[in-house]
């Protein structure tokens, strides 16, 4: 399926100051760009589950021809000032609400061109969720030829941390201070009812499942969706060296389910939780955003369940081929 | 060259499928279209044309329909859109970011009345809300100069020396509504007087981000660059209308159009179609004996302040008729062309068909008997012509 093979033979990343190495140069491996997408001297805060993420897609992209539409976010900060750009790829700074439109047009022209250039938004919950809501479904609806990605902090991180649609019950943000009164919105449920190729949640404590499922969605075409959970130290009030433990928490214990669905039918879970009450209380105690509220774990956990139903239901109900 | 009767929004669409083949041996040619009245008849004649090179997107949105474009151009390929009205907008976002990348988009824009309350019909005041934005506007007079300048605004915006996007602006259902014989020529004489597009920033492997992130002097710095690229145009324009006429035989307007002004005494500034309906009071006022001239203004932006100072030099008494309404203020023509008549000109402001109101020769003549009698200018006048 993926077609790394095909790419020129790499070496490891070695190179001072060109590589940043995946899981901290444990996972440098042949198949690694030689220009990370990430490069050094990035200004992402320290253990900012972005960063893990947009190494963990750049090393599913290998030698992969890539152009990227990042809207508004903590994600084109990371590019730095003109003219340098932290990022080895190129890319262009949309407007907020903008990203999934602009990189229809680079799509549409890379393909009347021939060009086999795999052009990805890589886009926060704020750009998603809310603003780039409708320009994000109706490019999904037209299946235009565009992977995107979403880093889901649950927050809006660049303007200093308000609350966004993503943001979980319970969770304190500068507009919530007293912890958001609703829950966050069913992301997966509203790509899988557009019916686009390919759709998934990855997450970045189970690189080899996201490496694995980036590369699929890169290759496939038509509109792709990717979900990730990404730790925000800052946002979340939680230890930066945290955030991969935060996110295996959310799996085991179901809050963050972990699938994908194909052609907006099939679903399938690719990491079973244990649905451990331990793991949820951790999860919330690991984070200040969560300390001190009313947060009712026995709810919670009951919502889980629910979620749960519904998510077999879903992959019992889709049609297998 | 044929002869064609079209709505001037026909016009444009034809401009646009023509200026966009003619770049199908290189990147190709699209856009982001959304409809809203009185523009739709444009976007729909597009959506109905084949292009070996080149995709129209029906998008969710303007503020899409100009983000689809601005990728395209991104990408190296020639785009068109169009709008009015609340379309503007609500696109009004991304006009912004679309100057600021510098991309040589060129938009069709019919003038429409903002609303709430809705209101269909001609009104300046949408795309002099974009004023400021960065980009080249024209205003038309007829069908023909709809085309003509979608044509000149790609050889404008593709310049090297310019890099700026172009808005070709004319009058809702006056002429968007209203089918005129127009020349159009054949897809080799436009490429003639088209070259392929290369832009020089365009997306390809190199990583580099574009509209990133800028600091204070950076900013300076794009602004003056942008500035510059603004002061050229003038220069290029009078380039672009040779090479036209050596093309296509016919000369389009200057950015600012004389009419009977060598001796006038009394002038009337004006944009648009107001500018014909003036023309006509001009030749019955002279045949009274009134030294009267007409001076129409084609580009806006930039604004042709030395051209305008020459043609208004020997005016004694000047009209300035605004289609248009800077709530406070008064017509943002007249506030920013008063400055270039010449000392002790009596400058007087009358708001005009605003919302579409026809402007009739004796709502002008009204006009121009209160100028006669004024000794100074007054307030800016808001002149209700009835429907
Ligand atoms: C039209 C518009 N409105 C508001 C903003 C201000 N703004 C920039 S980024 C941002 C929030 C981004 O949140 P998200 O998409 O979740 O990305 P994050 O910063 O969390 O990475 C906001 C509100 C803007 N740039 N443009
Ligand atoms: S605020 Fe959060 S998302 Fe933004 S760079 Fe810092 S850790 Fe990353
Ligand atoms: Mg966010």
């Amino acid at each position: 399926m993926s077609s790394r093979e095909d790419g020129p033979a790499r070496g490891p990343c070695a190179a001072p100051g060109t590589c940043e190495p995946l899981l901290a140069g444990m996972a440098g491996t042949a198949c690694d760009r030689d220009a990370p997408l990430l490069r050094a001297g990035n200004t992402n805060c320290g253990g900012c589950g972005m960063s893990i993420t947009l190494n963990m897609l750049s090393r599913a992209i290998g030698a992969r021809r890539v152009q990227l539409a990042i809207p508004a976010c903590c994600g084109i900060v990371t590019a730095g000032p003109f003219p340098y750009s932290a990022y080895g790829a190129p890319v262009v700074a949309a407007t907020f609400a903008s990203a999934a439109a602009v990189a229809t047009g680079l799509a549409r022209v890379a393909q009347m061109n021939g060009e086999d250039t795999r052009v990805l938004c890589f886009a926060g919950d704020g750009g998603t969720y809310d603003i780039g809501m409708a320009t994000l479904s109706a490019a999904a609806e037209r299946d235009e030829d565009i992977l995107y990605v979403c880093y889901d902090n649950e927050i809006y991180g660049n303007t200093g941390g308000q609350r966004s649609s993503a943001t979980p019950l319970g969770a304190r943000t500068s507009t919530t201070p007293a912890g958001k009164a609703q829950a966050k919105k069913d992301i997966l449920a509203i790509l899988a009812a557009h019916r686009v190729p390919y759709v998934a949640s990855v997450s970045l404590a189970h690189p080899d499942d996201a490496v694995a499922k980036f590369a699929r969605a890169l290759d496939l075409r038509g509109f792709r969706f990717v979900h990730v959970l990404a730790p925000c130290p800052t946002g979340w009030k939680s230890e930066p060296a945290e955030g991969i433990r935060l996110v295996r928490l959310a799996v085991r214990s179901g809050l963050y389910p972990v699938c994908q669905i194909e052609e907006g039918r099939r679903w399938t879970v690719d990491v079973e939780p244990d649905f451990d009450r331990d793991a949820l209380a951790e999860y919330f105690a690991g984070q200040g955003r969560f300390r001190g509220d009313r947060l009712d774990l026995g709810a919670v956990a009951g919502q889980i369940q629910e979620q749960w139903q519904e998510l077999r239901r879903r992959c019992a109900g889709g049609v297998r081929t | 060259m044929s002869l064609e009767f079209v709505s001037a929004n026909h016009a444009a669409a034809m401009a646009a499928a023509l200026a966009g083949r003619a770049n199908e041996r290189a990147r190709g040619f699209g856009g982001g279209v959304y409809p809203i009245t009185p523009q739709t008849e444009c976007i729909e004649w597009l959506c109905q044309q084949e292009f070996a090179r080149g995709e129209i997107v029906r998008v969710e949105s303007e503020h899409s329909a100009m983000a689809v474009c601005m990728g395209m151009a991104l990408a190296g390929a020639r785009t068109f859109t169009a709008s009015s009205s609340n379309g503007l907008a609500y696109m009004t976002e991304n006009v912004f970011a679309a100057a600021l990348y510098r991309l040589p988009i060129v938009m069709m824009a019919v003038n429409r009345t903002l609303g709430p309350p809705w209101n269909i019909w001609v009104d300046h005041g949408d795309t002099l809300l974009l004023r400021d934005s960065g980009w080249v506007q024209f205003y038309c007079e007829d069908n023909q100069e709809v085309f003509d300048s979608i044509l000149l605004a790609y050889r404008l915006a593709e310049d090297r020396r310019v890099l700026l996007p172009v808005l070709v602006c004319q009058d809702a259902f006056v002429l968007s509504h209203t089918m005129m014989q127009t020349d159009v020529p054949d897809l080799e004489t436009v490429r003639r007087f088209l070259p392929d597009l290369d832009l020089p920033h365009r997306l390809g492997d190199r990583p580099v981000t574009v509209g990133g992130l800028d600091f204070p002097h950076e900013t300076e710095a794009h602004r003056r660059q942008h500035a510059e690229a603004m002061a050229r145009v003038p220069e290029v324009y009078r380039e672009c209308q040779d090479r036209f006429a050596a093309v296509f035989g016919r000369r389009p307007a200057d950015a600012v159009e004389c009419y009977r002004m060598d001796d006038a005494e009394v002038a009337f500034l004006s944009m648009a179609t107001t500018a014909s309906t003036v023309r006509a009071v001009v030749d019955a006022a002279r045949g009274r004996g009134v030294k009267l001239g007409a001076v129409r203004l084609r580009m806006f932006r930039p604004f042709p302040e030395a051209a305008l100072r020459s043609a208004l030099a020997g005016c004694r008494r000047l009209g300035i008729l605004d289609r248009d309404i800077s709530l406070g203020l008064g017509g943002v023509l007249w506030a920013e062309a008063r400055a270039c008549a010449p000392a002790g000109c009596v400058v007087q402001n009358y708001m005009v068909g605003l919302g579409g109101g026809d402007v009739r020769p004796r709502d002008v003549d009204g006009m121009l008997q209160d100028l006669l009698a004024r000794d100074a200018a007054g307030e800016p006048r808001l002149v209700e012509v009835g429907s």
